[in-house]
């Protein structure tokens, strides 16, 4: 299958050097941990930005010694909701699933010794770290951080300081940002593309490949369709600001008694373009999630994936059908309501392969042998939230009851629940189980669950009261709730919301230290201490540079042999061949 | 003996511990569910009534698919907590089975059915509100936005809009829309920053922007459209209940956002006639 397989026999030498080791690094190990490192100081800011924001909400005359003026204005608060949306999407829940993970667990699972493109690689990740420091540094310029939303709709995002503050220099950098990282996820893409279709070892067929690997592959397509066409609208949106074109700016513009001189541009196109990457951009940061909680499920269930076919076709439908949906964002915006009737039975549709993947994952756990390691936890933790939060886009992919619904709070809790809290879940999931294979020690499993009892239970006390206010009418990216006398009655749950805030953000310090903490002292890994099937484990600890220290496997078997009649182990890995497998008598 | 003992406590440690867990995270599912049960079917935190009869097909189709989801939520939630303690670690052998292609077909039938069928039920609540346009006798009004701000203008007395003159704006100098001075139509329009329509007649409301995205939403008519600069949007409502309702902004458009507001007030046939008197000196 792979021709690469066979003609590296040999350890590739690794580099020696602290620069070409750690930083300007091609192995894709290294640059799997940069990007996770990247997503860790990216979503210790999201969630700083977000405990701002909620105690906002509910002491808003507070003095805050950090904060010129002392008492936060609206657009600081804007600034706040733009700032954690942007941040979270792209730099956490794009960044640590696929390019952190999939970096380093995709070659390996695969059995190949790297990346397509190990310098493509490296310049994907310094990209991002470049956009990375352009969106930060929209907090310092004149005006300061953009308040236009995560989805910088014009022409409030393209007319420059006239609209806001914020508008003029931080919005520039907002755009500059995006474009970086698109280019970057587009290499990303590609890498992942071509490393899954020309680098599986020999017996490593599609079907036999881990679902994660399905999972960082279907994410790689939606990510090379869609982020094209957010990079060509960033560009446009950034030629309207500064080269006085008119693509998202009407003519007859007026803001504040003044004319501004446009010529027919359409704001709605914009919105076309955003939510056409926006919606796959949504399973950009889910699928990898799914993948990941199936493998743990499985594992730790001791029993194959049920359902693996299904599993493997329902990531590709929903990869599908994710690029048919991107209008139930706009059932209000003034598109044409035929239109939005199509997306609406469409993304109705998206529910399915969704509904797929949960009864597989409860055929899976049904007669299972389940094993409560944190990894596990939070895989449970993952479809309970997927669940409760996918089930609410039921309402919303309706244009009649989104009429109701949209912009209210029921859309934040539907969207955190769902690709934010779940895809978290993913992730937490992801770092307790792959810990010990990339950095040797186990991460305290005391500590582990405590993080999730307080993460489970304060996710659900902070996102769940979003739907009962959001269903009375309580609206979204309001700075406070004086302007409309409604809204004054929901003030109760927003002050237990934001405890529940601030707790969970505290719990998150557990992690934080447990991780750092284990780095140096946690118990001693052994090659495979889960005793999983999947190749990662076949190999050293951490593994060598090139993956398999020289020889390559051959993959005798799907990824998911729990519990086989017969066996004497209850697992079986992948690249044992039918007559190594030890059978009992 | 002495070291059997200490072994046997450990392994009974060890089979208490399992259990805990399981028994901890199954229970949490269920609090989860049996809370969210309780504050949707106590209604703890609920919504006016809606003042239109597409408001009242909204909220059927709405709970039509709150039963519908409630059930697969309630159903999944349950199924997960069960097996999550019934099938945990006991030193038992797990089933080897790779699924089922039998239930996988019944499944995604049912969902299939259950989803796409909910959203095709839905269109008629749809239909109502964007496809079927206004009845020719409905009364018009045109809603103006800027940062941030609502006005409405009505016809007045000879049932004409003024021509609009993007020149002319100025809100200081009292014309927020630039009705062309020249145009003898708009000489008798009425511009108010507050909606005031008769009850039991329909209104259709044309949405205009000046500069920004906005929105126009009313939660008792169960009905938002953004309004866009360079286009205008129809919509239409009958408020079949005199009272004053709030209008606002869902549409992020500035800072000012939070307090972009303005009344709705649906009053009897005779006070709207009054309202349009008073307005027009």
């Amino acid at each position: 299958m792979s021709s690469h397989a066979h003609s590296a026999p040999h350890a590739m030498p690794a580099p020696t050097g602290f620069i070409s080791k750690y930083i300007f690094s091609l192995d894709h190990k290294v640059i799997g941990i940069q990007y996770f490192l990247l997503a860790l100081l990216a979503v210790c800011i999201g969630i700083v930005l977000s405990v701002l924001m909620r105690f906002h909400l509910v002491w808003p005359g507070a003095h805050l010694p950090f904060i010129s003026g002392g008492i936060m204005t609206p657009e600081q608060y804007l600034a706040l909701v733009t700032m954690h949306g942007t941040i979270m999407v792209f730099f956490v829940l794009t960044t640590a699933p696929q390019s952190g993970f999939g970096n380093y667990f995709l070659p390996i699972q695969i059995g190949a010794a790297d990346m397509a493109f190990p310098r493509l690689n490296m310049l994907s990740f310094w990209t991002t770290f470049l956009a990375f420091v352009a969106l930060i540094a929209a907090f310092f310029v004149p005006g300061g951080s953009p308040i236009s939303g995560w989805t910088a709709y014009p022409p409030l995002s393209g007319l420059g300081q006239v609209t806001g503050p914020g508008e003029g220099w931080g919005q520039t950098m907002w755009i500059v940002s995006i474009a970086l990282f698109c280019g970057a996820s587009l290499m990303g893409a590609l890498n992942f593309i071509a490393t899954i279709i020309d680098l599986r070892a020999p017996g490593m067929t599609l079907m036999r490949m881990p679902l994660t690997c399905w999972g960082w592959f279907v994410t790689a397509i939606l990510g090379l369709l869609a982020f094209g066409v957010l990079l060509a609208a960033g560009v446009l949106l950034l030629l309207d600001r500064s080269a006085g074109t008119s693509f998202f700016v009407p003519a007859s513009e007026v803001v504040t008694d003044t004319l501004l001189n446009h010529k027919g541009g359409s704001p709605i196109l914009w919105q076309h373009l955003f939510w056409f990457f926006g919606h796959p951009e949504v399973y950009i940061a889910i699928l990898p999630g799914m993948g990941v909680a199936s493998h743990l499920l499985s594992t730790f269930s001791r029993k194959p994936i049920y359902g693996y076919r299904a599993m493997a076709y329902a990531i590709c439908g929903i990869g599908f059908l994710g690029f048919m949906v991107w209008g139930h964002h706009m059932f209000v915006s003034g598109m044409s309501p035929y239109s939005g009737f199509a997306f609406s039975v469409l993304t109705m549709a998206i529910g399915v392969p969704s509904a797929i993947k949960t009864f597989n994952w409860l055929g899976t756990l049904w007669n299972g042998k389940i094993q409560f390691k944190s990894p596990m936890m939070f895989a449970l933790g993952f479809v309970s939230l997927f669940v409760s939060g996918g089930l609410s886009g039921l309402f919303l992919a309706q244009p009649a009851v989104d009429n109701r619904l949209h912009a209210t709070y029921y859309v934040v809790a539907h969207f955190h629940l769902v690709m934010g809290v779940a895809a978290i879940f993913g992730i937490f999931g992801a770092t307790y189980f792959w810990f010990p294979k990339m950095f040797g020690r186990m991460m305290s499993e005391p500590l582990g669950k405590l993080h999730f009892w307080i993460t489970f239970a304060g996710a659900y006390c902070i996102f769940m009261p979003m739907h009962f206010i959001g269903i009375a009418g309580s609206i979204r990216r309001y700075a406070d709730y004086t302007g409309v006398q409604y809204l004054a009655q929901f003030q109760p749950v927003h002050k237990f919301m934001t405890i529940a805030a601030f707790i969970t953000a505290i719990g998150q310090l557990i992690f934080l230290f447990n991780f750092f903490w284990s780095l140096k002292h946690g118990e001693k890994a052994s090659d495979n201490p889960w005793n999983a099937t999947t190749l990662e484990w076949t190999t050293a600890t951490p593994p060598p540079h090139d993956n398999f220290g020289g020889h390559y496997p051959s993959v005798y078997r799907g990824p998911y042999e729990f519990s086989v009649p017969g066996a004497t182990e209850d697992y079986i890995p992948q690249h044992l061949a039918p007559q190594e497998v030890s059978r009992s008598k | 003996m002495h070291r059997d003992l200490r072994r046997s406590t450990a392994s009974r440690l060890h089979v208490r511990g399992s259990a805990v867990t399981p028994a901890i995270l199954a229970l949490l599912i269920i609090i989860m569910v049996a809370v969210t049960v309780y504050v949707f079917a106590a209604n703890l935190y609920p919504a006016p009534p809606p003042i239109t009869a597409i408001g009242q097909m909204i909220d059927r189709q709405y709970d039509m698919t709150l039963f519908v989801t409630g059930l697969v939520f309630i159903l999944s939630q349950l199924g997960l907590a069960y097996a999550i303690f019934r099938f945990r670690d006991r030193g038992q052998k797990a089933s080897f089975t790779r699924g089922n292609n039998t239930l996988e077909v019944l499944w995604t039938s049912a969902t299939i059915i259950l989803f796409v069928g909910l959203g095709l039920l839905g269109r008629k609540a749809w239909a109502e509100t964007r496809f079927v346009p206004a009845e020719p006798d409905a009364i018009h009004i045109e809603l103006t936005t800027n940062q941030f701000a609502f006005n409405f203008r009505y016809a007045g007395p000879d049932g004409k809009f003024g021509r609009i003159d993007t020149a002319q704006i100025s809100a200081s100098s009292g014309n927020p829309l630039g009705i062309d001075s020249n145009d003898p139509a708009g000489k008798d329009d009425i511009v108010t920053p507050t909606l005031t329509v008769p009850v039991d007649r329909q209104i259709e409301l044309v949405l205009h922007s000046q500069d920004v995205i906005h929105n126009f939403y009313v939660r008792e008519l169960r009905l938002q459209q953004d309004a866009v600069p360079g286009l205008a949007i129809p919509i239409h409502f009958t408020a079949t209940k005199i009272g004053q309702y709030e209008i606002v902004c869902t549409q992020l458009c500035g800072l000012g956002h939070y307090h972009m507001r303005s009344l709705l007030n649906v009053v009897s046939e005779a006070d709207y006639q009054s309202f349009l008197k008073a307005s027009a000196q």
